[in-house]
């Protein structure tokens, strides 16, 4: 058994070097990015719906999480030589360190867990939508750091020429981690102590769950993949400021969450890639174009707007998102899909109460 | 400057700050008594009223007057259509839900207002009876600020009178105690959460235009942090509560200036940040405001 699995995984991870391969060969720059981007957003995505779906956190927080990977990662693989002569007045210990881009990614996920314990640990205790505001919150916080902070964040100016690491290799190895991750967690035990958590956190305390440690957890392992996706970010676009995570940022993630369907990991995937692509089609429209002899004036903006109206109809028509709670795959995954089902006489019958 | 000087200047501008808080958390906050629902859309409605009333100023020979109620008015309507077409049909679900709905409905404001006027801050220029400087016993206060912050006080006495003595004032204290139990009263809790939203959004509305006054520019973005602002505030007073929104209003004001004025400079920067961690703290602490009940 344990063998079958070694090689199917072996399989799995050859057929996707092959394909990465393929497409690094043969995709031009301006696709290899986006296809990055792809990536980025999943990571970002199931990690959000580890906290928002799975555990019923609803956090607004994980672009400030995500900034604080950003960031770390940045200040530390920044060449010394450049820190010098832009940022003058860092910390000696900082100024002088310059590592390759494993630590940094590993640091900045780090980095956004330890703020997750510090926010969540006051914050957890709340519930519902004052929970939402209260990480929006924080968000706001870790801009007005940003930009407040410059001496090592150069304010609202922003860092540019971070070296551009973030390869389609290393995309690909985070997302494969974290996926492998919140897949196995969430289908574990614990995955469904998050769940009744999640569902009632009274019952899951009386069957002697740790409620707000596992909520705490939650939180810190999202923030972590959003550190780690922030560092990718930055060294693929090679500039941040602290305008980029803002509010519209954690709403994409969050659309792709909802859209994708809230405890739904395979949701947030589908999710994340639609949503990745199908503005990034809509933003040729926003440059306004010519279409079969009409003149289309640019329309900046549209592509958020059509992603906006797309969640209003989903909440309206499909509130539990495309997928809801359905997983789709192979074995591992149908182990979560019955755990589904056996809720499901609950669910009914909380619905009708 | 003296220092009694510098307090009375310092003391004005938390009112006038106060007074947009205040305004604007009201309608924030009757919303969540009615529909317990928060709603981030509503800091995008003061910059719908801001963008209205620079435009309607600009018109040749139309009345001051109707210049700055219009705006309101008009706001008031997008207020009411939006309960309609998005929040009514999810009025059942789990209040999550109407929560992201909110989420959406700001950036498609925000991005409206990119599409159509560009994201490009604009002057916010002030009729000449409303421009200019008065100088109060060596205190400077703008004139747009004393008319509008004597507006706001007038529309949030005439507000609270009408909650608690008229009969529309009535119905919308029982929709928000129990909607169930005020329908089979016979009350009309579908139009009492319409007019409520309505009524929110023009004092939404309002507190937009005044801010753009204050700051002599608007921009598409502009409502965003004063929305949130005007949440801490109704938390800060209790939310669904109008005179808690009120004090929550004008205690966010002077925290704020308390803040900036008395701090070394360098921290200014951080008014933000206060700001939300005080939210935090509210949340923790007294998350039932300082005005319990109503």
């Amino acid at each position: 058994m344990r063998a079958a699995a070694l090689l199917r995984a072996g399989g799995v991870a050859a057929a996707a070097a092959l394909l990465l391969l393929l497409a690094e060969r043969t995709l031009n720059e301006y696709h290899l990015r986006l296809l990055n981007v792809v990536g980025i957003n999943v990571i970002l995505a199931t990690s959000l719906n580890l906290t928002n779906g799975f555990t019923g956190i609803f956090s607004l927080g994980h672009a400030g999480f995500m900034a604080v990977g950003a960031y770390a990662g940045t200040l530390l693989t920044f060449p010394v030589a450049r820190k010098a002569m832009l940022q003058p007045d860092l910390p000696r210990w900082l100024a002088q360190v310059e590592w390759p881009f494993l630590p940094a990614l590993l640091a900045g996920g780090a980095l956004a867990a330890l703020a997750a314990v510090a926010v969540g640990w006051p914050v957890l205790r709340l519930r519902g939508h004052y929970l939402a505001v209260a990480t929006l919150g924080f968000m706001v916080i870790v801009q007005v750091l940003a930009t407040n902070l410059d001496r090592y964040t150069r304010g609202a100016l922003g860092i540019n020429g971070i070296p551009p690491y973030t390869t389609l290799w290393w995309v690909a190895a985070c997302m494969a981690a974290t996926l492998v991750v919140l897949r196995h967690l969430l289908g574990s035990g614990v995955g469904r102590a998050l769940r009744a958590v999640r569902d009632d956190d009274l019952v899951a305390q009386a069957l002697g769950i740790p409620v707000a440690r596992y909520r705490l957890g939650a939180l810190t392992l999202g923030a972590f993949f959003a550190g780690v996706a922030g560092v990718l970010w930055a060294h693929l676009i090679t500039v941040i400021s602290p305008g980029a995570f803002s509010f519209l940022l954690t709403f994409q993630i969050v659309v792709m969450v909802v859209v994708g369907g809230m405890g739904s990991l395979s949701g947030s995937v589908v999710a994340a890639v639609l949503l990745t692509l199908v503005p990034e089609g809509l933003r040729r429209l926003e440059q306004g174009a010519v279409v079969a002899g009409l003149t289309i004036p640019p329309l900046f903006g549209l592509s958020q707007i059509v992603l906006a109206c797309a969640l209003v109809l989903v909440m309206i028509y499909r509130p539990e998102g495309l997928l809801g709670q359905a997983e789709v795959g192979w074995r591992p995954l149908r182990h979560l899909r019955d755990l589904r089902q056996r809720r499901l006489p609950a669910r009914e019958a909380e619905e009708r109460g | 400057m003296d220092l009694a000087l510098y307090l009375a200047q310092q003391l004005v501008n938390a009112v006038t700050l106060g007074s947009v808080y205040a305004l604007s958390a009201i309608g924030l906050s009757l919303v969540y008594g009615v529909l317990r629902l928060i709603n981030f859309a509503h800091g995008d409605l003061l910059a719908l009223g801001a963008y209205a009333a620079l435009a309607l100023l600009a018109a040749p020979r139309l009345p001051l007057g109707a210049a700055l109620l219009l705006p309101v008015a008009l706001v008031g309507a997008v207020g009411l259509a939006v309960e309609r077409v998005a929040y009514r049909p999810i009025r059942r679900a789990p209040e999550v839900n109407a929560l992201i709905v909110s989420l959406a409905l700001s950036v498609i404001v925000q991005n409206l207002l990119v599409m159509t006027l560009t994201a490009q801050p604009r002057p916010f220029h002030l009729p000449p009876q409303l421009a200019g400087l008065l100088l109060l016993g060596g205190v400077v206060v703008s004139r747009m600020a004393l008319f509008t912050t004597a507006l706001a006080v007038g529309l949030m006495t005439a507000l609270h009178l009408m909650i608690r003595r008229t009969r529309v004032g009535t119905a919308i204290r029982a929709t928000a105690e129990d909607r169930d139990a005020a329908e089979l009263m016979g009350i009309p809790t579908d139009r009492v959460i319409g007019f409520t939203f309505a009524l929110g959004a023009a004092l939404g509305g309002f507190a937009g235009v005044m801010l753009g006054g204050q700051y002599g520019r608007i921009d598409p973005f502009m409502g965003f942090l004063p929305g949130l602002k005007a949440f801490v505030a109704a938390v800060l007073g209790g939310l669904g509560s109008v005179p808690g929104a009120i004090l929550g209003g004008y205690l966010l004001g002077f925290g704020e200036i308390l803040f900036v004025g008395l701090l070394p400079p360098a921290l200014s920067g951080y008014r933000d940040a206060f700001v939300f961690t005080l939210l935090i703290l509210i949340l923790l602490l007294r998350p039932q405001g300082v005005l319990a009940g109503r």
